[in-house]
């Protein structure tokens, strides 16, 4: 075992551990605190294994701007500061069995297929520097690079269009939205319709999202 | 010839055709022709054509109805004459319908036997659809009527002239069919339409028969023109010829209403009278008969069959007899008379009179249509069917009496009117028959003797003579039946004289004289109804003597004497005793056996009880099982189906989550047995 | 050094990853774990990328576009978020059950579980 093997565990412990504290902790905004915690740790393994220039890209996006979007989500959804207690929904049985089924799985099919692989570490360093992969990716990739240009523009499109109300058909229409229960008679419908008329009223104007959101997008 | 009588027979259907599609069209196209035939005072014209004048140019289903039969009339009437000047049977193909194995022929056969039924059929229809065209002049729905009865007088001329046995069964059908319909006229009264249901029914079970002895007989003969079966009798294996008469001896007890299907007749009286007297009188119940004439050679080859038909014959014959004589009805009195009468022509069968059977079907197709239409005078005058309501009419409309008269004493067999002569052919067979065994060496024999016509002057009647003379002897071959059917025949016979003679005279009595009974103002009936009973009289009185230009058909003195004194003692008997009190029904005498009588030996009761009702009780099973059992499969099936599909849509329940679950577990499910099989 | 520990770490995180996905209620939650499992695969990709010495850096070039496309997700999920938020006042997915047939109160735990409807006659 290696010092790189070495520092590469005690990374990995550090961003599984906290990854498993980001699906169970009780408080929203630390989940997302502890997603910043495993992105790093995660930007660190890249390190270790010769790739600088993704992981100072996976600080920059992830921890700078991916992390700080789902902050501003959950406050814009107006989620709870604190503890709460229903974060877990009630399929929570059949998801650790997944994930566990997930986990052996992959675990043992990826232990059996790589138990003596081994890479001289020293052989790989630089080889992922941004002037390399600058050179590759402006050579040889410089097609699906432009093709995921348009893929963004199009993301930023899409939710400016979802993000804003003053756009006929952004929102789905109360109508169309409401479930239109046919055997109920209407007093549902009503209260239906009635809360997404205070739902509309109370959160008002809905520019300052559209805004943060674009600008967000933006920044990416 | 041929083309005659297809022309002949396709007129009426045509007719039918016509009447049902155009009939008002007609009318109203005639109208304004109507309107200024009317407005000249017509001074000079006689009452009657002023009444035709009236009536006729805007009635247009009248005029489509009653036309194209009086030309079919005509032309039966040339077919007629033409079989006397040149006696031949006369066979026209159409076309060959090929089947795979036997061939069905579209072919009419015109021979002397056939030209004179058409002939009575026209004249029969002619007179009823001019007696319809008063008789239901204020009926919504007389075009259908007039379509349905020029429908039916072209099925029976297709029966009567049909040279094929399957074409013949279809004209049979649409026979049943019409019958059917007509006496569901008035369909929204529930015993018309039940007796409608019934008389269907009743002749389809037999019709069942008459189509399997069809096939029995074609199969055998290998044809199924009338011809060739006629011609290959002495050929046929004999168990084939005995099934297929017997079978075909169904269809005739249904359609001629013989003893066990015999009880749609009478109920099948709720129809209009004008329609008692075409169908259920003259034509189409005498169909069983004609059918049975036409193929006699082979019911003489098979005498098992016609001992059979002797039997059946003899039990009608009386009891419809014994029946007529209770009954209140004006119109079941004549019903259970036709049946009757009917039998009389299945004995004159069985003991071998043909040509004694066709010339009482000949008269008495006249004179019961004759009596029919006297009735339906007398109904429409009363008001009512009930021989309670009715007597005292005898002044109050002398053509009718007077023709009726004449129907009662043709009924009763009194000497100048037609139906003694023709009864006396028949007894006076069965009493040969009784005594002579017969010649064996009779095949053959029908085959060179033709029956043919002989134009009447007033061109209704006709007469029957034989151009062949029987070789060696005097009358008709006897057939091979049994003595004792001969006898029960004969005697049967008798009493049936003596009855017939009874009932007539009571029913005679009982309606034209005594005390009136009604409050009516009894008048006679328009001229339209009046002049065709008035012309049936005719041939009715005097169609018997045409008889006498026939050895075969002449009277036997002895057996006429022996008859005569027996119409005489029912007629008698009967009135004595209603000389002793004008008033009173003479068949009160009859005491407890009345309701008997009335009941007609309660025989509907039976079948009701042996038959209606178990298969009642039948079809409620079924029904019932149908819904407990048939039906709760399906429904359970549905609901089984639908409690699965509950349980399948548990997992349908919109949770996102739920279904990335499924997904991911389904995908570690399938890389787990990759792995693992690989 | 060991390509087994790298390795054996993205398949746990993957497997937090897909436990975060399924477990949680909360939308926002969920696309954090969403994020976990993408980050799972980029540390896939950039092992084998070293692994096998790639000239063209196909490994790690993906890993870049996976950032890319992770964020373009991210604005588009969250938009959706916004949307379903300001619509029905919640983001809790399991209340979110318009994709069932039958009972469609969005409210209502049951969904379509109920069966009134007898057979038709």
């Amino acid at each position: 075992m290696t010092a790189a093997d070495v520092v590469i565990v005690l990374l990995g412990v550090v961003a599984v551990g906290s990854g498993v504290l980001v699906v169970a902790t009780r408080q929203l905004v630390h989940a997302a605190l502890w997603l910043v915690v495993s992105f790093g740790a995660l930007a660190g393994s890249y390190l270790v294994l010769t790739a600088e220039f993704v992981a100072w890209v996976q600080v920059l996006i992830y921890v700078g701007a991916v992390v700080v979007l789902l902050l501003f989500g959950i406050m814009l959804t107006r989620a709870p500061i604190g503890r709460s207690e229903d974060l877990d929904s009630g399929n929570r049985i059949v998801a650790l069995v997944v994930a566990v089924a997930t986990a052996a799985v992959l675990v043992t099919t990826l232990v059996r297929g790589f138990r003596s692989a081994y890479v001289p570490i020293k052989d790989r360093v630089g080889s992922g520097s941004s002037h390399t992969l600058g050179g590759s990716l402006f050579q040889t990739w410089v097609l699906p690079f432009e093709a995921l240009s348009v893929l963004l523009l199009a993301a930023l499109i899409g939710a400016i269009v979802l993000s804003r109300t003053d756009i006929r058909g952004a929102g789905p229409e109360p109508e169309e939205e409401d479930p239109a229960p046919r055997r109920r008679p209407a007093a549902p419908r009503g209260v239906v319709a009635r809360r997404l008329g205070t739902a509309k009223r109370r959160t008002g104007p809905d520019d300052e999202d559209t805004i943060v959101l674009s600008r967000v997008d933006e920044e990416i | 010839m041929i083309v005659v009588a297809a022309v002949a027979v396709v007129l009426p259907f045509a007719a039918a055709l016509v009447g049902m599609l155009f009939g008002h069209t007609v009318s109203h196209l005639l109208s304004p022709l109507a309107r200024r035939v009317r407005k000249p005072a017509p001074g000079t014209a006689r009452r009657g054509a002023l009444v035709l004048a009236r009536r006729m140019p805007a009635n247009g289903p009248a005029l489509i109805a009653v036309v194209p039969v009086a030309v079919s009339t005509v032309l039966t009437a040339v077919l007629a004459v033409d079989q006397l000047r040149h006696p031949a049977s006369h066979v026209g193909t159409l076309t060959r319908v090929p089947t795979g194995t036997v061939e069905i022929t579209l072919s009419l056969q015109v021979d002397g036997l056939a030209s004179v039924v058409a002939l009575l059929v026209c004249c029969v229809a002619l007179a009823v659809q001019i007696y319809s065209v008063a008789y239901m002049r204020d009926d919504p729905r007389y075009s259908s009527y007039a379509a349905f009865v020029s429908l039916f007088t072209a099925a029976m001329l297709l029966v009567v002239l049909s040279g094929d046995l399957l074409v013949l069964y279809v004209g049979w059908e649409v026979m049943g069919i019409c019958s059917y319909f007509l006496i569901g006229h008035y369909w929204h009264d529930r015993a018309t339409s039940r007796a409608a249901v019934k008389a269907f029914l009743v002749t389809r079970l037999g019709d069942v028969g008459f189509l399997f002895g069809i096939f029995v007989l074609g199969l055998a003969a290998h044809s199924f023109q009338i011809r060739e079966i006629i011609g290959r009798v002495g050929v046929m294996p004999h168990t084939a010829l005995l099934a297929g008469t017997l079978l075909l001896l169904c269809g005739v007890a249904g359609k001629s209403a013989q003893f066990p299907l015999h009880t749609w007749l009478p109920d099948a009286m709720a129809g209009p009278t004008p329609i008692s007297a075409l169908i259920h009188a003259a034509t189409m119940v005498a169909a069983g008969v004609y059918v049975v004439a036409r193929l006699y050679p082979a019911f003489f080859f098979a005498p098992a069959s016609l001992a059979v038909l002797g039997v059946i014959a003899a039990i009608s014959m009386l009891g419809a007899a014994l029946a007529a004589l209770a009954q209140e009805d004006l119109k079941r009195v004549l019903a259970y008379s036709t049946i009757s009468q009917l039998a009389y022509m299945a004995a004159g069968l069985a003991v071998g009179a043909r040509d004694g059977a066709v010339f009482h079907l000949l008269a008495h197709g006249a004179f019961k249509a004759l009596l029919f239409l006297g009735a339906g005078c007398v109904i429409v005058t009363v008001g009512s069917n009930l021989m309670s309501a009715m007597g005292g009419l005898r002044l109050a409309m002398p053509v009718t009496f007077w023709s009726m008269t004449v129907g009662f004493a043709a009924l009763a067999g009194i000497p100048p009117a037609s139906g003694f002569f023709s009864k006396d052919t028949i007894l006076s067979q069965a009493w040969k028959a009784a005594h002579d065994r017969g010649t064996p060496s009779a095949g053959g024999w029908y085959a060179s003797t033709p029956l043919t016509t002989r134009p009447a002057p007033q061109g209704q009647a006709v007469v029957l003579t034989w151009t062949v003379k029987p070789r060696h002897m005097m009358g008709a071959p006897v057939p091979h039946i049994p003595s004792w059917v001969a006898w029960l025949v004969l005697v049967t016979g008798l009493l049936t004289v003596v009855i017939t003679a009874a009932y007539a005279t009571r029913t005679w009595l009982v309606t034209f004289f005594g005390e009136r009974r009604s409050a009516v103002r009894a008048r006679e009936a328009t001229p339209l109804m009046r002049w065709p009973v008035a012309a049936l009289a005719v041939p009715a009185l005097i169609l018997g003597f045409f008889g006498l230009g026939s050895a075969e058909l002449r009277p036997e003195w002895g057996m006429a004497v022996i008859s005569l004194l027996c119409a005489a003692a029912g007629a008698g008997g009967v009135y004595v005793v209603w000389n002793n009190d004008p008033a009173l029904d003479p068949v009160r005498l009859l005491g407890p056996l009345r309701p008997v009588l009335r009941a007609a030996f309660y025989l509907d009761t039976v079948y009701d009880v042996t038959i209606v009702r178990p298969v009642r009780a039948l079809a409620r099973l079924v029904v019932h099982a149908d819904e407990r059992v048939v039906d709760a499969g399906v429904e359970g099936s549905g609901r089984g189906a639908r409690r699965l599909g509950g349980l399948l849509r548990a997992t349908e329940n919109g949770n996102a989550q739920a279904y990335v679950s499924g997904l991911f577990a389904g995908v570690v499910l399938i890389v787990v047995a990759v792995v693992v099989l690989t | 050094m060991h390509l087994v520990y790298p390795v054996v770490i993205a398949a746990l995180l993957f497997a937090v990853g897909v436990y975060g996905v399924l477990a949680r209620r909360n939308a926002i939650l969920v696309l954090m774990s969403v994020e976990l499992m993408l980050n799972a695969v980029n540390l896939n990709l950039v092992v084998f990328d070293m692994r096998w010495a790639d000239r063209l850096h196909g490994g790690q070039m993906l890993t870049l576009f996976v950032i890319v496309l992770a964020a373009a997700e991210v604005g588009i999920g969250l938009a959706l978020v916004l949307l379903i938020y300001r619509n029905r006042r919640t983001v809790d997915i399991d209340r979110l059950r318009t994709l069932a047939e039958g009972d469609p109160d969005p409210d209502s735990d049951v969904g379509s579980m109920t069966d009134d409807e007898g057979v038709r006659r």
